[in-house]
C-alpha cells in the first residue's frame, strides 16, 4: 500500500466518523414515556416525523436549528422517526447523515398505533407531522398536529422558556 | 367601557374563528352522527352520492390518496374489503381529499390512472373543495368511516383504522374494521367503534 492510498483511507475514516457519532436508537414506547416524564426544568421539543412524510421533511430543519439556537438554554430537541424499524439502515440513518442532523434522533418501533398513540397524547389522531412541547417542572404541555414554520415554532417554544 | 365592549366582542369572534381555522380536526363526525350526503366527481367523470346506490345497507367510506405510503400500503387491503363487504351490502367508497397543488400526484388525472391500473371496483372520488373531509373530521390518509343506513339517513358506526399492522398484512393481529363489520352486520353496535392509525396528514389547501 503506498502512502497516498494510506492517506486517502485515513481521510475516508475521518469523514466517516460523524456518521458514527449520530446514532439512531430504536426505542419502544416505555422508553419514550420515561424520557418525557422526567421531572426536570428542561423543555422537550418532540417532533414525530418520517422520511416518507413530505411536510415533516420540510419542517425538520426548523426543529434541528433549535438545538443550535438554544444550546445554552434548557431545551432538548428529540426527533422521533415513525419509519418502520426495517427501514433503519436503508432510509433513516442515511437521511440523518445526509441532513447532518444535530439533534437526537430515535426510531419508535411499535406496530399498533391504536395502542400507543393515546399513550403518547390523546389528542393525536395519528397524522404526521405531530409535535409536543413538554416542560414537566413547569407542568406545561402543548401539542400540535400540523406543519410549522420556523417563526411559529420559535414563538411556541418561547412561551415555554 | 361602552367603547371597549364591541372591541372585546370582535376580539372574541376573531379568536374563536382563528381557533377553528387552525384546527379543522376538532370538528367532525363522531360515532352515532348522521352524515350529510355528498355529490363528488368519480374517476369516470360521473357524480356520486351515498343515496345513489339504493341496495346499499351502508358504505365503507375511505379517505385515501395516491401519494401517501400508508395509503399505498393499505391499498390492496382496501380492495379486499370491497371484495368482502360489497356483496354483504357495504361497498367501499374512496375519497381523495388532497389538494393537487400541494400533492401533484393526487390530481384528478393521476387518480384516474391509479384507479384503472389497480382496477378499483369502487368509486374513487375527488373532494375538490375538501368540504367532505372537513365535515367527516378526517385528518389523515387512510382514514375510514363505516356508515349504515337508518331510514332515510346514513349514520356513522365506526371510525378509524383497518388493522394493527400497516407494514405487513401477514403480521396483523387485530382486524379492527372487520371486527366492527362483524358486529354491524349482526345488527349490533361495534364493540370497538373508534381506533387510531398513523397516516399522512391530509394536504389542505394553503390559505
Amino acid at each position: 500500500m503506498n502512502r497516498l492510498t494510506l492517506l486517502f483511507s485515513a481521510a475516508i475514516c475521518f469523514l466517516a466518523l460523524p456518521s458514527q457519532a449520530q446514532q439512531v436508537e430504536v426505542i419502544k414506547l416505555p422508553e419514550l414515556q420515561k424520557r418525557l416524564s422526567r421531572a426536570t426544568d428542561t423543555t422537550y421539543v418532540v417532533n414525530f416525523w418520517a422520511t416518507w412524510c413530505a411536510p415533516c421533511v420540510k419542517e425538520l430543519p426548523y426543529f434541528d436549528q433549535l438545538t443550535t439556537t438554544y444550546a445554552k438554554q434548557k431545551v432538548k430537541v428529540l426527533l422521533v422517526s415513525m419509519d418502520y424499524a426495517s427501514q433503519l439502515d436503508k432510509k433513516v440513518k442515511p437521511f440523518v447523515l445526509k441532513r447532518g442532523l444535530k439533534s437526537e434522533v430515535v426510531l419508535l418501533n411499535e406496530p399498533d398505533p391504536n395502542t400507543y398513540l393515546n399513550k403518547i397524547d390523546a389528542k393525536w389522531s395519528g397524522a404526521l407531522p405531530f409535535t409536543m412541547l413538554v416542560n414537566n417542572a413547569k407542568s406545561k404541555r402543548a401539542t400540535f398536529e400540523k406543519e410549522f414554520t420556523a417563526e411559529e415554532l420559535q414563538k411556541q417554544l418561547q412561551a415555554f422558556l | 367601557m361602552k367603547k371597549i365592549l364591541p372591541l372585546l366582542a370582535a376580539y372574541l369572534v376573531l379568536a374563536l374563528s382563528s381557533f377553528i381555522m387552525l384546527r379543522p380536526d376538532v370538528v367532525g363526525y363522531q360515532v352515532g352522527d348522521k352524515v350529510v350526503d355528498f355529490k363528488l366527481k368519480n374517476v369516470d367523470g360521473k357524480l356520486v352520492s351515498l343515496a345513489d346506490n339504493k341496495a346499499a345497507k351502508g358504505y365503507i367510506v375511505v379517505f385515501t390518496c395516491n401519494t401517501c405510503p400508508y395509503a399505498q400500503a393499505y391499498e390492496s387491503r382496501i380492495l379486499a374489503l370491497h371484495q368482502k363487504y360489497a356483496s354483504q351490502g357495504y361497498p367501499v367508497v374512496a375519497i381523495n381529499p388532497n389538494d393537487p397543488s400541494v400533492a401533484p400526484g393526487d390530481s384528478f388525472a393521476e387518480m384516474q390512472k391509479r384507479a384503472k391500473a389497480k382496477q378499483y371496483g369502487f368509486p374513487y372520488l375527488q373532494d375538490e373543495t375538501q368540504q367532505i373531509a372537513k365535515q367527516y373530521g378526517a385528518t389523515r390518509t387512510p382514514h375510514l368511516y363505516v356508515v349504515a343506513r337508518q331510514g332515510a339517513d346514513f349514520v356513522v358506526r365506526y371510525i378509524g383504522a383497518i388493522d394493527d399492522n400497516s407494514e405487513d398484512a401477514t403480521l396483523v393481529k387485530t382486524k379492527y374494521l372487520e371486527n366492527a363489520m362483524t358486529d354491524i352486520l349482526a345488527g349490533k353496535p361495534a364493540t370497538v367503534n373508534s381506533t387510531k392509525a398513523i397516516g399522512c396528514s391530509i394536504k389542505w389547501k394553503r390559505a
